[in-house]
């Protein structure tokens, strides 16, 4: 099926009106190699590389192609084939695929690092001698979008178990992540707030393996299957009512375990246990927040993380938890399905194009007026403050786990 | 070879570097449409920014000899842009401007790629619309529906897209850009030349500028969907709606496996255990409305409607016609390759040929999923299969020829919107009879001699 409805919704095709950027295109490449009249090269390993793997094209399909799927078989296929030959590219796929984000613990070092940088009082020193200029050029590109460490981390502040007030209704398993973790580490806490509030018994384990999305997206799907038995011998599925995910991102790649592991029935159990916080929250006799929790009436506007609203097609929950809290006014915003640029790691693979789609999402925020931005990712979340760093941005579970606080 | 690079750096010169594709990963996806089973590799993709470089392009393709397929967003459904191997595609996507609207005239001016439903969402800005609304408009060109004749599901009130087209803009195969027909409204100088170019497939030239007519918004419309137990019946309802003098904006017809595929895509609550699904739509004065509203659904009922239901708002009048635009595309997840028909009878043999198809299916072991716009009598049953079947694609095609043979002993036509292209080239002659066959090709021999534009569509 080429019926090309795809094309409209593909922030690529848009930019460059050239087929071979188009979800169609893509699979009409895949479609001749594996038909042996067309083989991996450059050519197509550059057009996965350009590829956000925002999925629009997976909403938009009357078909019900799995692009996601394709997508992640492309990618790991082009790895397979060594194309790309960069020694740079290969060193960073290392530090961060195979170490960093295969080691919670080394994670959570490189965080400390970081925060200490940060917080001593180094960066500042940096910036203002602009010693920046020592690193090479590509680090140096990204070194104001490091994400700003928290504080605390998860375990810091969350225990490992953390009973309700109130009679426990359900028994769920918080998923911590890693750069919501590092970052955003009181997402985490609001997160468990609000579950705590409706009845739920909470269990956080301390440390977590990363759910593999990253790798899976990079044609890793070894490691992404490592991460995977590694959570599911960290948390028994069939223990608990559901496994809340916070992260647009990560839920997406965590309801799908049984493509990775399609003999293991524990994946099976896993993937319909998972719920993205928004939508588990939908599914139970919410308790309605009763108090504003600002000292006035704040109008916000909520932008669709891809993966929440493409990749798991959760789109009216966090909408409607937002229109429940008491004094905010929620202005739909337009385009609030078309990408932001952060995609992962492509805001870094491809500034570029990462940068359109962002000035994009900015003219879309800012007609609004809101005074703030809901994300329910870390990834749009990161994207969008760097650009926007006077405007407020919160997680939707956040807004209401300050609305029960007040 | 030098000639070739030659070639390739003049094109560049045309157009830009940039816009002159002649990698395998950049041929590839511009070899086919939205037909399926039809592919060919082209020799080179060109996507040029303006009338003068694509009449530059074609004088260029004209010295060297090479064939040239037009081509907007590809989603033909006969082959009509698949292109001649290691020919040139021209890749209109770029020229996608609406260039005026005038709402003094009711008219509107666009570049030959710019997308069918942004047309009709500029022209809304002023009160406006344009009624054809073919299945693939939020991503078909206006060029491209040109080029077809395109229908779509207002089509039985509002008509085709012949209807709107005031005046074109065309390159010809000698490279000449001609304009053809007029602002007015009435122009009789010399042959109506703009009718001729207007479904001619990319084969006569290259249409590049249209100019459109509009019409005012109607005040209200109004949605019923029709559930009914058998094929026929829901047939029988629409020759019977058609009979009582009434001509509503559309009469759509959705099969069980259709409906089924859709309600799996769009989940809006469709009825999936009847047999036929009619979505009515009447638009106008509100008083009219009201009036054929009641009286459709009573004819409805007559004919042994379950249910009948109006849709509660414009947002849900929205919502069914455009679920009924991913009919097409929502088959696929039956079977891979979807075959798609398009033979249009006289309305009075509508219910005769509904049921002489699913007859046909169920003898040749096939599975078919049938929708269309059965106010017109334009029927598209779709064959779901798999073209790596080799035994399959053989009944398919015995039962197609089956359809196409009945279609004519009714009096009807092969394709009602989707044109011949490469797909029913073999059935032509058969349909039109010698001497239009041959008029045809005497047209095509005096406008295009070299036979440079899109050669082997519609005839060898």
């Amino acid at each position: 099926m080429h019926c090309g409805m795809c094309l409209p919704t593909c922030p690529t095709y848009e930019t460059t009106l050239k087929e071979r950027h188009s979800p169609r295109g893509r699979i009409a490449l895949m479609r001749a190699i594996a038909q042996d009249q067309y083989q991996i090269d450059q050519n197509f390993a550059e057009e996965m590389d350009y590829c956000l793997g925002c999925l629009a094209c997976q909403s938009a399909c009357p078909a019900g192609v799995d692009y996601a799927d394709l997508f992640e078989v492309s990618r790991a296929d082009v790895e397979r084939a060594k194309i790309h030959r960069s020694t740079l590219r290969k060193f960073w796929r290392w530090v961060t695929l195979e170490q960093l984000f295969m080691r919670p613990k080394l994670l959570r070092i490189m965080g400390r690092i970081l925060r200490f940088y940060q917080k001593s009082g180094c960066e500042f020193i940096v910036r203002k001698l602009k010693l920046v200029r020592l690193l090479p050029p590509h680090l140096r590109r990204l070194e104001p979008q490091a994400p700003r460490i928290s504080e605390r981390f998860s375990n810091e502040f969350i225990a490992r178990v953390e009973e309700p007030a109130t009679v426990t209704k359900y028994r769920v398993v918080l998923l911590t992540g890693c750069i919501q973790d590092l970052s955003f580490a009181q997402i985490n806490r609001d997160t468990a707030d609000v579950l705590l509030f409706n009845g739920c018994e909470v269990l956080t384990p301390s440390e977590q393996p990363c759910c593999g999305s990253i790798h899976s997206h990079n044609g890793e799907a070894r490691l992404a299957r490592e991460n995977a038995l590694a959570l599911l011998r960290l948390i028994d599925p069939t223990s608990v009512d559901a496994i809340i995910s916070n992260a647009g991102g990560c839920g997406s790649h965590l309801k799908h375990f049984q493509r990775l592991l399609p003999n293991d029935p524990r994946a099976k159990i896993w993937d319909q246990k998972v719920k993205d916080i928004h939508e588990f929250l939908s599914e139970i006799n919410l308790e309605k927040p009763q108090v504003a929790p600002f000292n006035k009436q704040v109008t916000v506007t909520y932008h669709d993380s891809c993966h929440l609203l493409h990749g798991q097609k959760v789109r009216e929950q966090p909408r409607n938890l937002i229109d429940l809290v008491p004094g905010i006014r929620r202005i739909e915003l337009p385009e609030s399905d078309w990408c932001c640029g952060s995609a992962g790691v492509y805001s870094v693979t491809q500034p570029e194009q990462s940068r359109l789609l962002l000035d994009r999402k900015i003219l879309r925020i800012r007609e609004t007026g809101a005074e703030i931005l809901l994300t329910a990712n870390p990834g749009c979340h990161l994207q969008i403050a760097n650009a926007l760093p006077e405007l407020k941005l919160m997680h939707p579970i956040s807004l209401l786990a300050q609305a029960y606080r007040s | 070879m030098n000639q070739s690079r030659q070639l390739l750096e003049e094109f560049c010169e045309i157009v830009g570097e940039k816009n002159v594709l002649t990698d395998d990963a950049d041929l590839i996806p511009y070899g086919f449409d939205g037909t399926a089973a039809l592919s060919s590799r082209p020799g080179y993709v060109v996507l040029p920014g303006s009338t003068a470089e694509v009449a530059a392009c074609v004088q260029l393709a004209n010295t060297h000899d090479l064939k040239v397929t037009t081509r907007g967003s590809g989603t033909g459904l006969s082959g009509g842009s698949v292109p001649e191997p290691e020919g040139l595609v021209l890749c209109l996507v770029r020229m996608n401007q609406i260039l005026e609207v005038d709402s003094k005239n009711l008219t509107l001016k666009a570049q030959c790629g710019a997308i069918t439903a942004k047309v009709d969402q500029e022209a809304r800005k002023v009160g406006l619309f344009y009624p054809p609304d073919p299945g693939s408009m939020k991503i078909s060109t206006i060029g491209g529906n040109v080029a077809n004749n395109s229908g779509g599901l207002r089509g039985l009130k509002y008509g085709v897209t012949r209807d709107y087209v005031m005046g074109l803009e065309v390159v010809l195969p000698n490279g000449q850009i001609a304009k053809l027909g007029n602002r007015c409204v009435k122009d009789v100088a010399g042959y109506s030349m703009k009718d001729l170019f207007v479904g001619s497939e990319g084969t006569l030239g290259i249409i590049t500028e249209v100019l459109l007519k509009l019409l005012p918004i109607p005040e209200k419309r109004a949605t019923l969907l029709a559930s009914f137990p058998t094929l026929e019946q829901g047939a029988q309802a629409v020759s019977a709606i058609i009979a009582a003098k009434i001509i509503p904006c559309t009469l759509e017809f959705l099969d069980q496996m259709t409906i089924r595929c859709v309600e799996e895509f769009v989940g809006i609550g469709l009825p999936t255990q009847c047999a036929a699904l009619l979505l009515m739509e009447t638009d106008g004065h509100p008083v009219a409305v009201d009036d054929e509203v009641t009286k459709m659904a009573e004819i409805a009922k007559r004919h042994g409607a379950i249910e009948v239901t109006q849709a509660k708002d414009e947002e849900q009048s929205l919502q069914l016609a455009s679920a009924r635009r991913t009919a097409f595309s929502a088959l696929a997840r039956v079977r891979p390759t979807t075959i798609l028909e398009d033979v249009t009878v006289p309305r009075s043999h509508l219910a005769e040929m509904v049921s002489f198809i699913d007859t046909l299916a169920r003898e040749h072991g096939l599975t078919v999923g049938t929708f269309g716009h059965m106010g017109d009598g334009n029927l598209h049953p779709t064959f779901l299969t798999d073209e790596r079947d080799e035994d399959e694609m053989r009944r398919v095609h015995l039962a197609l020829d089956a359809i196409v043979k009945k279609t004519l002993e009714l009096g009807g036509t092969i394709t009602g919107e989707h044109g011949i292209g490469l797909a029913k080239k073999g059935w032509l002659r058969e349909q039109v009879g010698e001497a239009s066959y041959d008029l045809m090709r005497l047209v095509k021999q005096s406008i295009d001699p070299r036979n440079l534009l899109n050669p082997g569509k519609i005839f060898d």
